[in-house]
């Protein structure tokens, strides 16, 4: 074995004991037989066709610890610029991946709703959740989904009856701090999204961590859109500068079912984040909506597969990145048209700006059409700031800074206003000039 | 106002201006004309800073200050305005939000306080009404999808926001109908002020039918080979500017 997954091995035994589920029924060999998995599949390597230009080294030569039982030193206060601008149904905070009551709040669910930590839904319903966990365990999942079943602990419930509609969105508050004993943490959530026939929710997952703190989370999202249900989902990652973010949404959307992917990445040293959409019922609609920034010697990769399984489904996917210094992107966009899915209507678009010379994207397209009467279509562009546009603005008086951050976030306004919650993408435009500000000195 | 004195300019590596001299006084209107590839719009783009025109020699002066040791935002801020002969489309951003943002960055130079949104729309509003310009161009990305007289005229409306001291117009003429022409005209009659200069470049005669100039300039070939009061201009649109070039070339 690896030393690196020796050490991954041995976490894992120390951390036996602290584990707040004891992984009675079936939770126990779950997490024995990912680990196994993990450990005879190993990282993957930059010969896999899909980690060629994300090099994940740096995560397995470090050595991560999990976090003890007692939480870190959180206060409300820490937490209250992260917390959402509107009143939630529910906002769970998990504090180095575990669930901390006293800083949640907990607002109005419609009857029959759950949203709750993993670990107390676990002993009340895991015959419920066991098949999911299973289900993303499987052999043909990628490593990191692996290795976050292996080291499954907390995370959150969510569950929607048929029909019920929720006003208010659920919030999901990542919060990551530094290490113990000189030792960076990791932490591997697992959230679960089970919504019923003709349900509406909106779910928003926040990654944020102690500004400069190095850690490692590894999250997996498993989401089941019943029929005519509609669910938009953010993720809205703003993790430290030194830390690494690895995430895997899988979806499943059935019969006439509505999924929307609201992806905003923006911290991380190293970023992956892996959506896989199976549009599992006819009439089915999907969009991902993705916009990512990153400075200095960042890395973000996204990868993303929509499965159009059944015909009649609508897919719409728009991804856009601004890379300064010397960041990286990766996109690579997967279309699957199965021979059942007539009628599919895939429309793709990915582009990126370059700030820099130094910046660098690797951007695929691929389509994988094994129906003949669908309408699929992709466009991938690359460009710089328009320096006729530049002068122009200049030449109203506007200095070069404010004019170059008008310019980026016009590239981003058609993302950010598919953003249904205002106060919510308010609070990501803010975030994001942020960043500008940050990254643009280096670049005027 | 302007004092510009023995401007070389060059694009791309090609000298363009081979030495200009002009003077212009606040409250006057001077015309530059002439044909094709003689420089006029060299000049306007050189004064407004634009990064591809390179001034090899000479100066220009604005109220005392040296233009080209400013950047073009300090120009925009010290006064010079240039209505651009093709405006560019900038998708995504809105002309208000625009027109708002360089109109704070002007008034925070000249000391005065930014204007907020009310104000800002009582403003804008204004100068629209006496314009006569449509509002819904101030909901829409600047210049994206606008006709080329939309276009122009947004650059007028631009100028009666901004108030700059000099305006130059980079045939801001070029490709309007009469209506659209006269718009244009009227928006430059309605700013001229004993403080205020205009610098209007143009290919042809009509604009000066409606603006009056103090000067005509005809340039050819990088120089100016001739000066005068706006009769000249209806001297050139009778006989052409083949006899001026050839004393331009003569000259040379």
């Amino acid at each position: 074995m690896a030393p690196a997954l020796n050490a991954y091995v041995a976490e894992w035994e120390r951390a036996k004991p602290l584990r707040q589920h004891s992984g009675a029924n079936g939770l126990a060999s779950i997490r024995e037989e990912a680990l196994q998995e993990f450990v005879s599949r190993g990282f993957p390597t930059t010969r896999e066709e899909e980690w060629r230009f994300t090099s994940v080294a740096p995560i397995a030569e470090r050595m991560f610890a999990l976090p003890l039982p007692s939480a870190a030193d959180i206060s409300a206060s820490d937490i209250a610029p992260l917390r959402l601008p509107i009143p939630p149904a529910m906002e769970l905070v998990f504090v180095n991946g575990r669930h901390v009551p006293a800083l949640s709040r907990v607002g109005t669910l419609p009857e029959g709703s759950r949203v709750e930590n993993l670990v107390t839904a676990l002993a009340t319903a895991s015959d419920q959740i066991e098949p999911h966990l299973a289900r993303t365990a499987s052999v043909e999942q990628q490593p990191f989904v692996v290795l976050n079943t292996a080291f499954l602990d907390d995370g959150a419930w969510i569950q929607v009856p048929a029909g019920a509609i929720l006003q208010e969105p659920i919030h999901l508050l990542f919060l990551s701090t530094g290490g113990i004993d000189n030792r960076p943490l990791m932490s591997h959530p697992r959230i679960l999204a089970i919504l019923g026939k003709n349900s509406q929710a909106s779910v928003i997952e926040t990654y944020a961590g102690t500004n400069g703190a190095q850690y490692f989370t590894n999250a997996v999202t498993d989401i089941v859109v019943g029929d005519n249900a509609i669910l938009d989902h953010y993720k809205l990652q703003y993790d430290s500068p030194a830390a690494f973010h690895v995430g895997a949404i899988h979806v499943r959307a059935d019969r006439s079912a509505t999924y929307r992917s609201h992806s905003v990445s923006l911290g991380g040293a190293l970023v992956r984040n892996d959506v896989v959409a199976v549009m599992n019922g006819e009439g089915a609609e999907c969009m991902l909506n993705g916009l990512y920034a990153a400075d200095a010697r960042r890395l973000v990769d996204n990868h993303t597969t929509i499965d159009h399984a059944q015909p009649h489904c609508d897919s719409r996917e728009i991804y856009k990145g601004i890379l300064a210094d010397h960041a990286r992107g990766v996109f690579n966009g997967k279309i699957i048209v199965r021979p059942d899915a007539q009628k599919t209507d895939a429309k793709q678009t990915n582009r990126a700006l370059l700030l820099s010379e130094d910046a660098q994207i690797n951007t695929k397209p691929q389509l994988e059409i094994f129906a003949n009467d669908v309408k699929c279509t992709h466009g991938a562009a690359v460009g710089q700031l328009d320096d006729e546009a530049l002068f122009y603005m200049r030449s109203r008086g506007l200095s070069d800074a404010s004019a170059r951050r008008m310019l980026i976030h016009a590239f981003a306004a058609d993302v950010l206003n598919r953003l249904p919650l205002e106060p919510v993408r308010m609070r990501v435009e803010e975030r994001l000039q942020q960043q500008l500000a940050r990254s643009l000195p280096a670049v005027a | 106002m302007l004092k510009v004195t023995n401007l070389h300019a060059a694009v791309g590596g090609h000298e363009i201006l081979r030495g200009i001299n002009l003077s212009i006084d606040a409250g006057e209107v001077h015309a530059i004309m002439g044909p094709n590839g003689s420089g006029k719009s060299t000049l306007a783009r050189a004064l407004a800073g634009h990064p591809e025109y390179q001034v090899s020699e000479g100066e220009a002066l604005f109220e005392g200050e040296n233009l080209f040791a400013m950047d073009p935002e300090s120009r925009a801020r010290a006064g010079v305005f240039m209505a651009f002969q093709y405006p560019v489309e900038i998708p995504g951003v809105h002309n208000a939000y625009f027109l708002k943002a360089a109109l704070n960055a002007v008034r925070a130079h000249r000391g005065q306080e930014e204007l907020d949104a009310v104000e800002f729309m009582a403003l804008v509003h204004d100068r629209m009404k006496q314009l006569g310009i449509d509002e819904s161009l101030l909901n829409r990305p600047v210049n994206e999808g606008f006709s080329g007289g939309e276009k122009k005229r947004n650059e007028i409306f631009q100028m009666a926001v901004l108030e700059p001291r000099l305006a130059i117009l980079d045939e801001t003429d070029s490709g309007l109908d009469i209506d659209a022409l006269k718009i244009v005209a009227h928006g430059v009659n309605a700013m001229r002020r004993p403080d205020r200069a205009f610098l209007l470049v143009t290919h042809y005669q009509r604009l000066l039918n409606y603006v009056v100039p103090d000067v005509v300039h005809v340039l050819a070939d990088g120089r100016i080979v001739r000066s005068g009061g706006k009769e000249l201009a209806l001297e050139l649109e009778e006989r052409g500017y083949g006899w001026l070039e050839a004393g331009a070339s003569v000259g040379s």
